[in-house]
């Protein structure tokens, strides 16, 4: 089976050019497959730093690795001639983060979709083209009618990035890949996106990489999630496991220092690190020893690889020595399939 | 004890060409001294404009139409702009979501916290100084050594105390913090918070809080205010106004909450604010209200108290009928 996209012992190293000596792996030996059979969403969480955009923008074509491959239907996307490279944009998808930006202030919000439609001839004419664009508003629960004509500035955040949404949907996407889709619009107007986002997933069975900070709403339209700690894997697997059960000292942090909306459930305290940790160096071993409070000399020497410590999870660390160790490639095998 | 904050009925307005856009109209409350006190709203419900009013730095086209601010027995709104710059920073505080890039990227940490202090005639040279600036830095967890650093060199959580440092150089009797994490990721949120409360206790100061994370007012808050278009539609101790949410706005923010307790269940909030320019009649949350009755369409109500001890804007507070209709709602 050919997967639709995949992400081969992917490694992205910026600076060690003439100006910044100081090089710093952006991700490190990554690998992910998105199949075209099993549509799922894939939460990928991380802080700033975690490498979640490099991953989005390699796994998009719009950065090379260092290392390793990113291949669509099994060709290398640095190797795609021009027909391949169109049919790998209309198949994968991006959603970014601010509503605001891709937007022309000067032309109505019609000319994001017409755009999409002429370069990909999807109508042959002035009429389909006006359809397909009031069916993709409709889809993702925009009224054509207040919403066409308009100019940027008349909608709302929620509202520009839905228009951004219904564009990625107007070439029928196998894949979309939506990078902190809702982290600038209002919190009461996130619902809405995302509804929208896992509704495609549900009605055209495309897949989603939703990649955010914010672990509440990965945890709410994700299958499968992955958490990131500076360019590595530190937890990937079923997401409602990672999240009631995170195994990772790292997820651990994270979810604790999610404020909870209820006064009676104080933040948990952030643990200092053990007196190993502290003494780590960075470069060798564990990336997160030296905020970790378990931390011990193994976790000093080498990085620890994915131990599967269910069926449905693994997580990156010492902790779980009896499990057995995954190889990269093998981290998405954990996952599982609505 | 008369309270450190008192505001009554203030109203600010932005002059448009299509009209007076009323972003505060009206709103009345008061912040005891050493009291958290959390402003909960979307984006537009007015409540960096009761920042700015307080700081009085509300620029043209706005303006404060009426209403009476007073901070630890002063008028706020009757000083002088020279007295106000001496109010500010001294007495009252504000850290934005971005104070972190408003510090100067070619000048070290160390001269910025002192411009300040300088510009409050805080006579302070060498040693002395720069004593001070480390027992300032220490307070918000960062090392003495930050001082001599640029801004670049620091992430943002620092760069954030560094504001947070300077905000409280002073020793403020209210500290505005209006968003001040919600470009910072969680782990740094909370040390960012964590810092804030242990200064403002140390201190004694009073801090309001301005945001829309309902998790971050439950953690920080001791009593919170909701607001929608320019009013106060709730307010309440923390624990009341979480656990027994009145008006049916407070409850919509509370249910369209993504949680991670339960997976996949999304309540969608209904409509979006109305425009400040054409405000609905009556009651301005009826268009969005799921309780909607023809009362609310012509008469706006007003807070008054409800059974569980807090205050709230609502018609069905007449009646004892939100709790009712939500528990109702809950059961079907």
């Amino acid at each position: 089976m050919t997967a639709l996209l995949r992400a081969q012992h992917v490694t992205k190293v910026f600076g060690g050019g003439l100006i910044s000596r100081s090089k710093t792996a952006a991700l490190k030996d990554f690998s992910l497959a998105i199949s075209t059979e099993q549509p799922s969403i894939i939460g990928v969480v991380g802080e700033s730093g975690s490498g979640k955009t490099t991953m989005a923008r390699l796994l998009l074509g719009l950065e090379s690795p260092t290392e390793g491959e990113v291949s669509y239907r099994g060709k290398d996307l640095r190797k795609l001639g021009r027909d391949e490279w169109l049919q790998f944009r209309r198949d994968v998808q991006a959603v970014f983060q601010d509503p605001f930006e891709v937007y022309n202030p000067f032309y109505r919000v019609d000319h994001v979709l017409e755009v999409p439609i002429a370069k990909f001839r999807l109508a042959s004419s002035r009429r389909e083209a006006q359809m397909l664009m009031e069916q993709v508003l409709q889809a993702v629960g925009l009224r054509p009618g207040e919403t066409l004509g308009r100019y940027p500035h008349e909608l709302s955040g929620g509202q520009r990035q839905r228009v951004m949404v219904a564009r990625a949907l107007l070439v029928k996407p196998k894949l979309i890949i939506a990078d902190e889709p809702v982290s600038m619009i209002d919190a009461s107007l996130r619902a809405s996106v995302l509804d929208n986002l896992r509704k495609l997933n549900e009605d055209f069975g495309i897949s989603l990489i939703y990649i955010t900070h914010d672990l509440t709403t990965a945890y709410q339209i994700s299958d499968n999630i992955i958490v990131l700690y500076r360019g590595s894997v530190a937890e990937a697997g079923d997401v409602r496991l990672v999240v009631k059960q995170p195994r990772h000292p790292y997820t651990q942090l994270l979810i604790g220092s999610i404020p909870l909306p209820d006064p009676d459930r104080p933040w948990t305290g952030e643990t200092a690190p053990s007196e190993i940790g502290r003494q780590a160096k960075d470069g060798a071993g564990c990336l997160f020893a030296p905020r970790c409070p378990h931390a011990f000399e193994q976790c000093l020497e080498i990085a620890p690889p994915l131990y599967l410590t269910d069926s449905h999870r693994s997580a990156a660390c010492y902790l779980f020595p009896e499990h057995a160790p995954l190889r990269a490639e093998e981290m998405d095998s954990v996952f599982i399939h609505a | 004890m008369p309270p450190l904050l008192d505001v009554q009925n203030l109203r600010v307005y932005y002059h448009t060409s299509h009209g007076p856009v009323k972003a505060v109209d009206g709103i009345s409350f008061s912040i005891e001294a050493r009291e958290r006190y959390g402003l909960i709203g979307e984006s537009g419900s007015g409540k960096s404009t009761i920042a700015l009013s307080l700081m009085r730095m509300i620029k043209p086209p706005g303006r404060i139409e009426s209403g009476h601010i007073s901070l630890d027995g002063v008028n706020v709104l009757e000083r002088s702009e020279e007295q106000m710059r001496q109010i500010r920073l001294a007495q009252i505080a504000l850290v934005t979501q971005g104070a972190m890039n408003s510090l100067n990227p070619v000048i070290r940490i160390k001269i910025q916290i002192a411009d300040g202090l300088r510009n409050h005639s805080v006579r302070m040279n060498g040693q002395a100084l720069d004593d001070f600036i480390a027992g300032l830095l220490w307070r918000v967890g960062l090392r003495p050594e930050v001082a001599n650093l640029y801004p670049h060199q620091l992430s943002g959580g620092m760069k954030q105390r560094v504001c947070i440092a300077i905000a409280v150089s002073l020793r403020p009797k209210l500290i505005i913090a209006d968003e001040p994490t919600s470009a910072l990721d969680v782990v740094v949120q909370r040390r960012v918070m964590e810092t804030l409360r242990r200064v403002q206790e140390e201190l004694g100061a009073s801090v309001i809080l301005i945001g829309h994370d309902m998790g971050l007012m439950a953690q920080f808050t001791d009593r919170v205010g909701v607001m929608y278009a320019g009013r106060l539609v709730e307010e309440g101790k923390v624990g009341d106004l979480f656990s027994k949410p009145q008006h049916p706005y407070t409850q919509l923010l509370m249910t369209s909450l993504p949680t991670l307790e339960e997976k996949g269940i999304f309540q969608l909030a209904r409509g979006a604010p109305p425009s400040l320019l054409d405000l609905p009649t009556g009651c301005v949350f009826h268009p969005r209200c799921p309780y909607k009755m023809e009362r609310c369409t012509i008469e706006e109500p007003i807070l008054q108290t409800t059974w569980s001890g807090h205050q709230a804007a609502c018609h069905l507070l007449d009646n004892g009928q939100v709790e009712a209709e939500a528990q109702e709602k809950r059961e079907s």
